[in-house]
């Protein structure tokens, strides 16, 4: 009798995996489908980067407009970004902590900037900024340049990393609920307080996370700027048009040089990421295998 | 959810106050403020704009052939790369939960590198390898076989671009998954072929979907990663958004063209994106059934 329930059970748990030639062959196309397709271009960077040795490599970095390219996109990053962070962490708490009408509807149209095309969203501050847009006259009466300047370039690159942090953010402040905060409030601290001692603890690991993903593509962005920047070289270049106009010059070492800075860049973000995500989860694990709050037996 | 328990938790008979943590007003004020500002108002001036156009222009302007022609080739291309990102998609997250192989966390990281490397950088880079003298290229092409600067290499690019989503979406799905309901599956006399469609796959169908969705949503704007590749050949292999900068290039701003076809793509992504929110709310009440 026991030996037809533990043949049951071996048949149960053998009926949740699969025999090893299926795992291995299944572990093997998944890897060569990520081999092919994502580790090979990456690679293909620093190969063709380092094509003609370490020497050119650092030429192509030292021309002045690859310097100004990282400059400008440096200084546009550290506009957007912060501008997000701050757009990101009110979304958060009036999505997250509040019940309201509409509530459904704003988490929509906070992340419509992601499936808009960056080519759209360029064009639409075009046509705000442009010439011939909203503001075009008025702008050009006061000799202020948003279009193929700076301010542009900065607007656009906002408006592609809109969502980034927001998005992180909305669904971790919802699974840790409103309770902490709440008791802060009863225990008498201000608004201010309950968010810098109790929420931006529970948060900050989702916050860096968004936060690197948000800087990533400001950094990396090419659609959205390319439209809005008119591609002066030293001026309105980023990296990634910098890129763009070396390799159509057919510069090719210099613009993979350019490239592997980006690639660099997307290499250090997935470490962090991977951090944060680790950090993140470690936390709310923590948090969940607190013992149910009561009050402690005397005399222990 | 949250505050309807804490509401129910006040003691019954005295009415609770509405919202006990401040910041409310504020915070719901900032983020109008931020999204009309960014968002609202400048994709609003597009709407406008298109409401100069009589409608024969803003029909001859989106139906001209070289723009129906590259719809074709954009959702064409699209579709073709969620499918197969769909397939490998779930094959990868399958493998990452499932199974154990050395090296796994660093495969798991390296899922996301497409939302991490720029665009460009990506498209100069499958171009470097599918052309003629690439790694890649140098092998197929005396097969007879040409990627680079054709549609086919548009699929390459949007398959690069649109991986990280379908693993992303059904990943955490399968990790909640119970393993009980495999095991009665089992137990019933099922083969693991049967449990795996008749069991796994119904659990999964909402998340592989929004992830499908989510591929093609970002593949059909996506511009950066694909003008290296794509050849961009009128009628042939230019994609939409490409349409609209040439017409910018050409300071046709006066011009419907541009206006026109981003409104076409504006629409399109707006219902993309319902359809994507439809599909997350489908996954959340499968998710929340009772097991």
């Amino acid at each position: 009798m026991s030996g037809a329930n533990s043949r049951t059970v071996r048949r149960a748990q053998a009926g949740t995996t699969e025999a090893p030639w299926v795992r291995y062959t299944l572990i093997t196309l998944a890897l060569g489908f990520m081999l092919l397709f994502l580790v090979l271009p990456l690679a293909a960077v620093f190969a063709e980067a380092l094509r003609k040795g370490f020497g050119a490599y650092l030429e192509g970095l030292r021309e002045p407009d690859a310097w100004s390219a990282i400059k400008l996109t440096l200084i546009t990053a550290l506009i957007a970004v912060p501008l997000n962070l701050v757009f990101g962490v009110a979304a958060a708490w009036c999505i997250a902590k509040y019940e309201f009408k509409g509530k459904a509807f704003l988490t929509t149209l906070v992340d419509l900037p992601f499936s808009v095309s960056p080519v759209v969203a360029g064009l639409i501050y075009v046509l705000m900024f442009g010439a011939q847009g909203w503001f075009g006259p008025w702008l050009m009466a006061n000799d202020i340049k948003i279009i193929f300047a700076v301010p542009g370039i900065v607007l656009a690159t906002i408006f592609v990393t809109f969502p980034f942090i927001a998005r992180e953010l909305i669904p971790l402040m919802q699974a840790q609920g409103n309770d902490e905060e709440q008791a802060a409030i009863v225990l008498g601290a201000t608004g201010w307080q309950t968010f810098w001692y109790v929420t931006l603890p529970n948060i900050k690991w989702g916050l860096l996370y968004g936060v690197i993903l948000c800087n990533a593509r400001a950094m990396g962005e090419f659609g959205a700027v390319s439209v809005v920047s008119g591609h002066i070289r030293g001026q309105t270049n980023t990296i990634p048009l910098h890129v763009e106009i070396l390799y159509n010059e057919y510069q090719s070492v210099a613009a993979f040089a350019a490239a592997s800075l980006l690639a660099l860049l997307a290499l250090v973000t997935l470490v962090i990421k991977t951090i944060a995500e680790h950090r993140n989860e470690q936390a709310l694990k923590a948090a969940a295998e607190l013992p149910p709050e009561r009050p402690a037996p005397a005399g222990v | 959810m949250t505050t309807a328990t804490a509401v129910a938790a006040a003691p019954a008979g005295r009415r609770a106050p509405k919202r006990v943590l401040p910041g409310f007003g504020l915070s719901l004020g900032y983020t109008l403020f931020y999204l009309s500002i960014i968002v609202l108002i400048p994709l609003s001036a597009l709407i406008f704009k298109t409401f100069t156009l009589t409608w024969e222009q803003f029909w001859a302007a989106i139906s001209a052939p070289r723009v129906m022609a590259s719809y074709r080739l954009t959702f064409g291309a699209s579709f073709l790369a969620a499918l197969v990102n769909l397939v490998f998609g779930l094959l990868i997250a399958w493998v990452l939960v499932r199974y154990k192989f050395p090296g796994k966390k660093i495969v798991d990281a390296l899922v996301d590198l497409p939302f991490a490397l720029p665009t460009a950088v990506a498209g100069i880079s499958l171009t470097a390898l599918l052309a003629g003298n690439g790694w890649v290229g140098s092998i197929l092409e005396p097969m007879g076989i040409q990627l680079a600067f054709k549609p086919a290499g548009i699929v390459i690019a949007l398959i690069f671009i649109g991986l990280p989503f379908v693993v992303r979406t059904v990943q955490p799905v399968l990790e909640d998954a119970e393993k009980e309901l495999e095991e009665a599956a089992t137990c019933l006399g099922a083969t693991r072929l049967q449990t795996f469609t008749k069991v796994i796959l119904p659990s999964i169908t909402p998340a592989l979907l929004t992830g499908f969705a989510m591929a093609f949503a970002r593949a059909v704007g996506e511009y950066g990663s694909v003008i290296f590749i794509a050849g961009n050949m009128p009628m042939v292999s230019e994609i939409t958004p490409l349409i609209i900068i040439g017409k910018l290039e050409q300071y046709d701003y006066a011009g419907a063209t541009a206006t026109a076809v981003a409104v076409v793509m504006l629409v399109i992504s707006f219902i993309l994106l319902l359809i994507i929110n439809a599909l997350q709310a489908w996954q959340r009440r499968h998710a929340g059934a009772p097991a």
